[in-house]
This record gives C-alpha cells, structure tokens and sequence, in this order.
C-alpha cells in the first residue's frame, strides 16, 4: 500500500509540510485563518540540525507499539493505517512512551493526535501535496 | 480446538485477538469474575474524574465478543485447574475441557496485615471498576480521605477524587512519592505539584493501628479520616496455576512462547513473571501493554502459530494534576542528567546501551528513548549527546533514516 516517504536529500527544511498539515486538520477553509498567531501542532514534523533536515511522520508500523500499548483501545490499525479515537483518548502519554518514531504527540486539549495519512481529507497526504521538492512522497516502495 | 481464557481484561483480550490471527475457527470461552464487557482498569481514576464514561473506557468496542467468536462466562470464577484432564472447575460446579487454557487473572490488591482495619467502616482498594463504584458512593464534599500507598494506584486514586473530597492525606513507607519509579529529587518535583494542590503527603511513615475513623500512625500522631483507601501494592493471581502443581516464584513461570509447566496451560499478564530486558532478570511488570503483547503472544502460540519474539521491560506513562511523568527500563549505570524549572530528565546508561531514563515535565518523544533501551542500540553507533540533549531521529544517522522513513531495505 501507499505510504509516506521521505526522500532526504531533496529537503529544503522549509516546514511547508507542517503547515500544510496544520492547516489541513484543522477543520478550517482558510489557510491563513487556520494558521495565523497558532501555534500549529502538525502531525509531521521537520527535524533539522543545520546539517541534515527531513520530515518524520507516523511509519503506520505493521507491529504498530502505540496501538498494543494504548490503554483505552483509542489506538487502531485498519487497512494498514493507524487511526486514534480522541473521544477515548484519556491523553495518558502511554503512545508517546511507546512510538520509536516519535511520532504520537498531544492534541493540546487532552487527547493525543498523529498522522492518519488524511484519510479524511482527501485520501493524499497534504504535506506531499504541499511539498515543494518531492522530498516527501506518498507511494508504494 | 477449543480454547478457555481465565480473565477478561488486557492480557485476555491479546490472547482472543492473537488466537483469531491464527485460528478463525477454533471455539473460544471467556471466563471472568466481574460482569462487565472488557474494560481498562487504568480508566478507574479517569472515570472518578469525569475524564471517561463506561462507554468510554471500555477497553474494545461493544460487539468485541460477537466479531471474534467468544463465548463469556462472566461473574464466575475458575476454583480448580485439572491439568491432566484438560479441564478447569469453575465456582459453580461447571467443568470447562479446554484444548488449551490461558491464566491471565491478572493481580489483586495486596492488602498488608494492619492492627485494627476491621474497625475501618469505609475502607477500599483502587484496582477494579467495582473499587471505583465503591469509592465513589462513598465519597462526600467534606470527606477526609487517606490513602495508604503513594505509589501509582494511590497517587491516580487521589487524582481521581481531588475535587469531590474535603482533604486527601498520602502516606507512604518510602521516603518519596511514586518509589517504585522515581527517584528522589524527580519525586520532589511531584510531591510539589501534589502539595500545591493542598493533598497532603506524608513521607516515611506507617499506619501502626487504625481505630474506627482513626489512625495511630508509627511517628506518634493521629490522623483523623472518614475513607481509607490501601493502595500498597498488588500481588499475581497464581494460585489456580501453583494448586496444579504448575512453577510459580510470586508470579507464574512462563517460557517465551507463555507457556506455564503444566502442559497446555499458558497465562499471561500481571500475574506472570516476565523478562526485564534493561535489568536481564524476572519480575512481575504489571502494566497493560505488557499484559496485551503477552496475551496476544500467548493466543497465537495457542492457536499453533509462532509468536513474534518480545522485548519486554518497564515502562510507566503517568499524568498527575497536569504535571507528564514517563520512565522506562532500570536505573543503574552513569547518568545524564538535565534540569530546568518545568521538566526534569535522567537518562541511565552502561555496557554501551542505554538502560533507563526518567522523564518529568517535558516527555515528547519519550518513545526513542524507550526504543534505544528495548533494541538495545549500541550507543557507539548514534550521536549519544545529541539524543541525551533532546529525543530525535537525527542521531541515529542516514542508514537508520533510509530504512525507517524512506522504506529502502538496504
């Protein structure tokens, strides 16, 4: 199945990625509204040293350790993606201790939040939409 | 085949879901002493707080049993395991045959021989929903509350009822909140969050005789209460494996494929010992997710399947008035150590890998810590100090990254 890749080299650290993601789940029609004076909570994260930078989001792990560790069973993986429940997410960090990636992190209002490859928002990932530089990819490999 | 699961809680409900991986036939029977659909225990304090709902905290959805073929027998207990015949007696005189039969009866509550607690009218423990409901019928406005055991079940019992009680008094044996897990200066920092909310913490003492609404503690002073919580500890339900002649050493022994010494008996969950892997020894973890991937390897060996092979260790997320505490593996070896006014952080190294760490305050990204500890990376192969300063995939290094982000298999 298709997934999200990232391909390193081509990175520019510009972040469009998060804003992208930001503004894509947050239930907004307008970018600008969506994002202005927000601190943005992007389920995709650009990691950038001053040496190396790429974007890490959710690997979708086939043994995925957020889902077997999630104590309220808000945590599922169907068809190959992780989705998260938050009305039975009781924020209890428990993902966060788990995820080798990183890559579960709080909502900011009690519940946890990660990439569901934006399965409602049009079925392709917007930070590979908002990717200038094909440095992030959603294919099959 | 025909399967019994003794228990229906975490460890239970990996064993059902790792069988149906395997086996979309055989017939599976669900043994469990309380009467409700599966549930997650950690929940309990959630619920008292108004954070979940019974809908909610359910720990799989309503039609759990339906979909995976489960017949359940609730409120009944298994009394009597007959390994030799491939049967389990139950309370009311059933006898259960099993193919092969899983103990996941978890662990109840330890409750330690204290003088005088049977004058104690209102006395509970914090384990189950029932203890919830208990707790939380008896809970008034004006209630003085004390709880005995400032470890995580007393300390969540009193985040759970904070706000619905007059006063909360902790007191523990230890020297510091939450000793099973922190140490002394991370334990500082939650005893403050805790004492800034008004709960009362008392240190490095005991209950010596309670008396009614009353307890004689070893220091000399009286502590006058309306409910008494113990939340001391928790021991492994082994019983009905050790009756059979099957190994325990406090908690069921079990091979890496959850099989206990009696033959086609298999348990899993809070009431097996299991391997640390930070420490290279046996001890109970009693934590859900230990519970769920010991079930769900137990059901696939069960079903005749090859369970992936586990790496288990200690880990605890817990959240205390606000305040995110995460750790993980054993405290032993050097130490990295940094501090600020919000977050606390202590990593535990030695033998080239990393060991334990405490987190308190800041725990994003605590899960490549926990992973560093669990695959046991040598340390000598990422940028050690870039990791210790902040939890990233930066020091892992490119191959690491074209495997994990970029799928290339080389």
């Amino acid at each position: 199945m298709k997934r999200v890749y990232v391909n390193e080299e081509w990175c520019l650290g510009c972040r469009l990625c998060e804003y992208h993601c930001a503004f894509a789940n947050s239930g907004k029609t307008h970018m600008a509204s969506a994002l202005m004076n927000v601190k943005i909570r992007p389920n995709i994260r650009v990691e950038d040293d001053g040496k190396v930078c790429y974007a890490v989001s959710c690997r979708h792990c086939e043994e995925p350790l957020c889902v077997t560790s999630c104590i309220t069973g808000a945590l599922t993986r169907e068809n190959g993606v992780i989705t998260i429940d938050g009305a039975r997410c009781v924020g209890c960090f428990t993902c966060v201790l788990s995820c080798p990636y990183g890559c579960v992190r709080p909502t900011g209002q009690g519940a946890m939040q990660k990439c569901e490859l934006c399965l409602t928002n049009g079925g392709v990932p917007r930070c590979v939409i908002g990717c200038p530089n094909n440095a992030i990819v959603f294919e099959e490999r | 085949m025909k399967y019994v699961i003794i228990g229906n809680s975490a460890a239970a409900v990996g064993a059902v879901e790792g069988l149906r991986s395997v086996d979309p036939e055989g017939a599976i029977t669900l043994v469990s002493n309380e009467t409700y659909h599966t549930y997650s225990r950690p929940l309990i304090s959630y619920l008292l707080q108004g954070r979940t709902d019974r809908q909610r905290m359910k720990y799989r959805p309503d039609d759990f049993y339906e979909t995976n073929g489960c017949r359940t027998l609730f409120g009944r207990t298994a009394v009597k395991l007959e390994p030799e015949k491939r049967s389990v007696l139950l309370d009311d005189g059933t006898a259960l045959t099993y193919d092969s039969l899983l103990v996941a009866a978890g662990s109840s509550p330890f409750v330690p021989p204290m003088a005088g607690l049977e004058s104690v009218e209102k006395h509970f423990s914090f384990m189950s929903l029932d203890d919830a409901n208990a707790l939380e019928q008896a809970l008034f406005p004006e209630a003085r509350v004390l709880i005995v055991g400032a470890g995580l079940i007393g300390l969540k019992c009193a985040e759970g009822i904070f706000g619905r009680v007059g006063k909360i008094t902790v007191l523990d044996l230890a020297a510091h909140v939450l000793p099973s897990i922190l140490d002394e200066a991370g334990a500082a920092l939650v005893q403050r969050a805790l004492e800034s909310k008004g709960v009362d913490f008392r240190p490095g003492v005991s209950v010596k005789r309670f008396s009614g609404g009353s307890a004689e503690l070893a220091d000399g002073q009286a502590l006058a209460f309306d409910i008494l919580v113990t939340a001391v500890g928790v021991r492994p339900n082994a019983a009905l494996v050790r009756d059979a002649g099957g190994e325990t050493d406090g908690g069921i022994l079990v091979d890496d494929k959850m099989r206990t010494t009696l033959c086609g008996v298999y348990a899993a969950g809070d009431c097996v010992l299991s391997h640390d892997l930070s420490c290279g020894s046996a001890r109970i973890l009693a934590i859900l997710p230990n519970a769920y991937s010991g079930g769900f390897a137990a059901g696939t060996a069960m079903a005749g399947g090859e369970p992936a092979p586990r790496r288990t260790l200690p880990m605890n997320a817990i959240g205390l008035f606000g305040l995110h505490i995460a750790t993980a593996g054993s405290y032993t070896g050097e130490v990295y150590q940094a501090q600020d006014a919000e977050s606390y952080k202590k990593l535990f190294y030695s033998g080239g890998v990393l060991r334990g760490y405490i987190l308190i305050g800041d725990v994003d990204r605590a899960g490549i810590y926990t992973a560093l500890i669990r695959e046991q990376t040598p340390l000598s192969q990422i940028d050690f100090p870039a990791v210790c300063r902040e939890p990233s995939l930066i020091a892992f290094g490119r191959a690491y990254r074209d495997e994990k982000l970029a799928g290339k298999k080389d």
